[in-house]
């Protein structure tokens, strides 16, 4: 099971107590009616499924019920990581390779 | 026609008044605090006017640090998010406290009333700190939960508020449509402690 620091909590907990909620930092585009189909689509369903680290939103879903953010590695789970909504990674894959 | 509404607990078909009477022995008590006045307050911390605001209409301040609660002799309040407490007071006041809330914080806000969705559950004795290790995956060493501590978390796999109120006694926040549901769950796991209602 996983130990997650809940930023605004400030403390470790559970797995359980958490739902994630797939790729961190989509930003919603700002004019989308001028969008094509092709970026339209790509903004609403294509996401990243990296080999590595990757940023990915949670919730506190048993907690304090707040979605933040985190820094996994897809391959060894390790969370680098957790960080408040609105705030950007201090760790990205560029910074490791 | 008569406005007079009874008011149930959701625990009144488990009948406490009598298994009070003969439930006099074992390492785990149990009562309900039932129909108590519940608030729900959502504001902004960082504005001045919401904090004094709340300070002046309770007399106490609010709790900014995660997971703690501060309590004087009329309200109890819980630190749930940044930007979210719940106020608990003496059953039929809820709608005195809010009306004060609203005349005393002005800029954005919500308060709202939830004494019918939810009910508490206090359970103390000797060893009602194995029931709640059973039951939850949470650190219950004084050191990581304090008392007055609130923490809220997965208990019996549902999602409830934890309130520590001294070393061995807890205050569960439960959901009215679950409270059966932990009714049958506390019996079952202080079945080996034996279990003693208490009014």
């Amino acid at each position: 099971m996983l130990h997650i620091y809940c930023p605004y909590c400030e403390e470790y907990r559970e797995e359980e107590e958490f739902h994630p909620h797939g790729q961190a930092h989509i930003v919603r585009p700002l004019a989308p009616e001028s969008l094509t189909d092709e970026e339209w689509s790509q903004y609403l369903f294509f996401r990243k499924n990296p080999r590595g680290l990757h940023h990915e939103m949670w919730v506190h879903a048993a907690g304090c019920r707040k979605f933040f953010n985190m820094t996994r590695h897809t391959v060894t789970y390790k969370i680098l990581e957790t960080y408040k909504m609105g705030q950007q990674p201090s760790i990205t894959a560029e910074d490791t390779q | 026609m008569s406005n007079i509404v009874n008011v149930q607990s959701p625990l009144y078909h488990a009948d406490f008044e009598s298994l009070a009477s003969v439930t006099k022995e074992g390492g785990v008590s149990l009562r309900e605090a039932k129909l108590l006045g519940h608030l729900n307050l959502r504001g902004n911390s960082d504005s001045p006017e919401f904090k004094n605001g709340v300070e002046k209409a309770l007399g106490l301040t609010l709790p900014l640090t995660p997971c703690t609660s501060l309590q004087n002799d009329d309200a109890t309040i819980m630190w749930l998010s940044p930007d979210e407490w719940l106020i608990i007071v003496e059953g039929g006041q809820e709608a005195t406290v809010e009306e004060t809330l609203r005349a005393n914080i002005t800029g954005h806000f919500a308060v709202s009333d939830i004494s019918g969705g939810q009910t508490i559950l206090e359970i103390s004795g000797p060893d009602c700190i194995k029931v709640m290790q059973k039951s939850t995956g949470y650190d219950f060493h004084l050191k990581q939960f304090p008392v007055g501590k609130v923490i809220g978390t997965a208990f019996a796999k549902s999602s409830t508020y934890i309130r520590r109120t001294s070393y061995d006694s807890f205050q569960l926040v439960v959901r009215r449509s679950f409270a059966d549901y932990f009714w049958l769950w506390l019996q079952q796991s202080s079945k080996e402690y034996g279990l003693r209602i208490t009014l």
